[in-house]
């Protein structure tokens, strides 16, 4: 059995059920808590569509914060749609969705992506930068902060590599990206990369609330 | 044709001009990737070379990259140098001379003995003996036999070379490669299902001209014709840049000669010259009559996940695994989050104490 075939067959496959069992076990955990019995008398009762509104307005920092934000708002956009084009929007990786949901989507030039992805490795390293460079971010900075930017980068860093033909030979590259991915794959519920699909429960429970006290934010 | 014959005096007797072994000479030397200054050496060598006394030996295969060879653009330099070696010994050709034709491999092997070139096609079966003979004599034992004697043994083919289509998974006959069991001589892998002829009469002007074998990749490819993917030379590529594919093979983007990655094409982890070098007298290659690559001079092609699955797709697709796991899923949540109201309920209770 060559890399890739392992890559592409084993790896992909285990790494794809520690997901789908991981975030399912985090997300039924996450839902499955008690709420906070709030006593007061509810400003509001429509608290589904305030924490509805609330999932979407947090996309977008209040305008006091803009300014003093702006780095990490920039580059945090930079990063967050980048990542969103190179995985969904090249057409090999909507192959891949096509072959696992059944489902299809027009895909952007290799090129497009490609600066999609070294736009997103840019961001990647700024942020890295940041958090080794600010006294305060690294001294609240651990191991799965670390990790986490670890397990993101790699496959956009071997991913361009192999979209460049550069180090390796493209197969061993291939296999590596592919690896990668499992990696993330296999990682992401149970370290911060969680967020990327809890944010949408976190973001509803604090809408809902503000709903119900009135609180616009 | 006398066996100490010098290979030019025999080009001559068959019509080949001076200008036309010069010719194949420098095409040999360019497609080898070696510099213009070692024509005339390479000239000079095939004009003093005796007829190199051949065995080929045939196991398990579908006698498809004979018949690429034998049916190769005829007739050519490249055939009728192929013609002038001494093939003393080939199972397929011979099957009916019986005794005879087995004699005469014995003869060649006690003539030759060190210095003849040993070309094998088809993979080794090493499950029951029986499976695959000649003359009642395992294939195992045929090929360690007239090894010993051979300077070099070439592997024809994809199965000679990694097991091929006998190999394939679940591998009922326990194929091997000629290089598992072949490991004290020279081993040349030219892979392809079937490979290309002009790449067989490279391997041999080199070792004619060089007295050894051509520089290999990991995989014991000449790199001269294995240096480069399919994709790398593919004239389809910039429609990969620019994310134009054939979605079947019958819709505009396929008459428009758009990439066939989408259809399955294996050209990205594919090395060999098809692209460069082509079939049928130079006319094409599987991608340019519209097919994808399938891959077929890489290991184990046939059990790649499928010739018309594109690369970036798993080879298989854990179904069951994946309702399996959102079942497992789905039970620890249940089990975290009641843990969870448990220590929440105990800490109000606690709290309500104090």
């Amino acid at each position: 059995m060559t890399l890739l075939e392992f890559a592409r067959g084993y790896a992909m496959n285990w790494a794809i059920v520690l997901f789908i069992a991981g975030m399912i076990w985090r997300l039924v955990g996450v839902l499955l808590l008690f709420r906070h019995t709030d006593l007061s008398r509810p400003r509001n009762t429509h608290t589904f569509w305030g924490g509805l509104r609330t999932v979407f307005t947090r996309f977008w920092p209040h305008k006091v914060f803009v300014r003093p934000t702006l780095f990490h708002l920039a580059t945090g956009y930079v990063l967050h749609v980048g990542l969103l084009i190179v995985i969904f929007f090249f057409v090999p990786h909507i192959l891949y969705f096509k072959n696992l949901l059944g489902v299809e989507w027009p895909g952007l030039p290799n090129n497009a992506v490609m600066v999609a992805g070294v736009l997103t490795l840019g961001a990647l390293v700024a942020f890295l930068a940041r958090r080794l460079i600010h006294p305060v971010m690294r001294k609240i900075s651990g191991w799965d902060d670390y990790f986490s930017w670890l397990v993101t980068a790699l496959p956009v860093a071997t991913g361009l590599l192999a979209f460049a033909h550069l180090g390796l030979r493209y197969e061993t590259m291939l296999a590596i990206h592919i690896l990668s991915v499992a990696l993330l794959l296999a990682w992401f519920p149970f370290g911060k990369l969680a967020h990327a699909i809890l944010f949408i429960p976190s973001r509803a429970q604090l809408g809902a609330w503000f709903q119900r006290r009135g609180v616009r934010a | 044709m006398k066996k100490d014959q010098p290979l030019i005096d025999l080009l001559r007797e068959q019509g080949v001009s001076r200008r036309g072994f010069l010719k194949f000479c420098a095409v040999t030397a360019s497609m080898m990737a070696l510099p213009p200054s070692m024509v005339p050496a390479i000239a000079k060598a095939l004009e003093q070379a005796r007829r190199p006394s051949v065995i080929w030996l045939s196991f398990q295969e579908c006698t498809g990259c004979t018949e690429s060879l034998t049916r190769s653009h005829a007739p050519t330099v490249e055939n009728l140098i192929f013609n002038a070696i001494s093939l003393d010994y080939d199972h397929t050709l011979q099957a009916a001379a019986g005794v005879a034709a087995e004699e005469a491999r014995e003869t060649a092997m006690k003539e030759n003995w060190g210095k003849y070139l040993l070309v094998v096609e088809g993979s080794i079966p090493t499950g029951n003996p029986g499976f695959s003979t000649i003359a009642g004599v395992s294939n195992v034992q045929t090929l360690e036999e007239v090894a010993k004697g051979a300077a070099a043994v070439i592997a024809v083919g994809s199965c000679a070379s990694y097991g091929g289509l006998p190999h394939a998974a679940p591998n009922p006959t326990g194929a091997v490669q000629v290089s598992d069991l072949v490991k004290d001589k020279p081993v040349v892998n030219i892979p392809g299902c079937p490979p290309i002829p002009v790449v067989i009469t490279g391997v041999l002007t080199h070792f004619l001209t060089f007295g050894r074998l051509p520089e290999l990749d990991s995989l014991g490819r000449p790199l001269a014709f294995y240096g480069n993917s399919i994709h790398d030379r593919c004239y389809r590529r910039p429609f990969y840049e620019r994310g134009q594919f054939a979605e079947t093979f019958d819709d505009e983007g396929a008459k428009k000669g758009w990439c066939l990655y989408r259809l399955g094409c294996k050209g990205p982890v594919t090395y060999n010259a098809c692209a460069t070098t082509k079939w049928n007298d130079g006319t094409s290659f599987p991608i340019e009559s519209g097919h994808g690559c399938l891959g077929c001079s890489q290991p184990d092609f046939w059990d790649m996940g499928g010739f018309y699955k594109a690369l970036s797709q798993p080879s298989a697709t854990p179904v069951s695994g994946m309702a399996a796991a959102a079942g497992v899923g789905v039970a620890a949540g249940l089990g975290a989050g009641w843990l969870a109201r448990q220590r929440q309920v105990e800490a109000k209770e606690k709290e309500d104490r104090s």
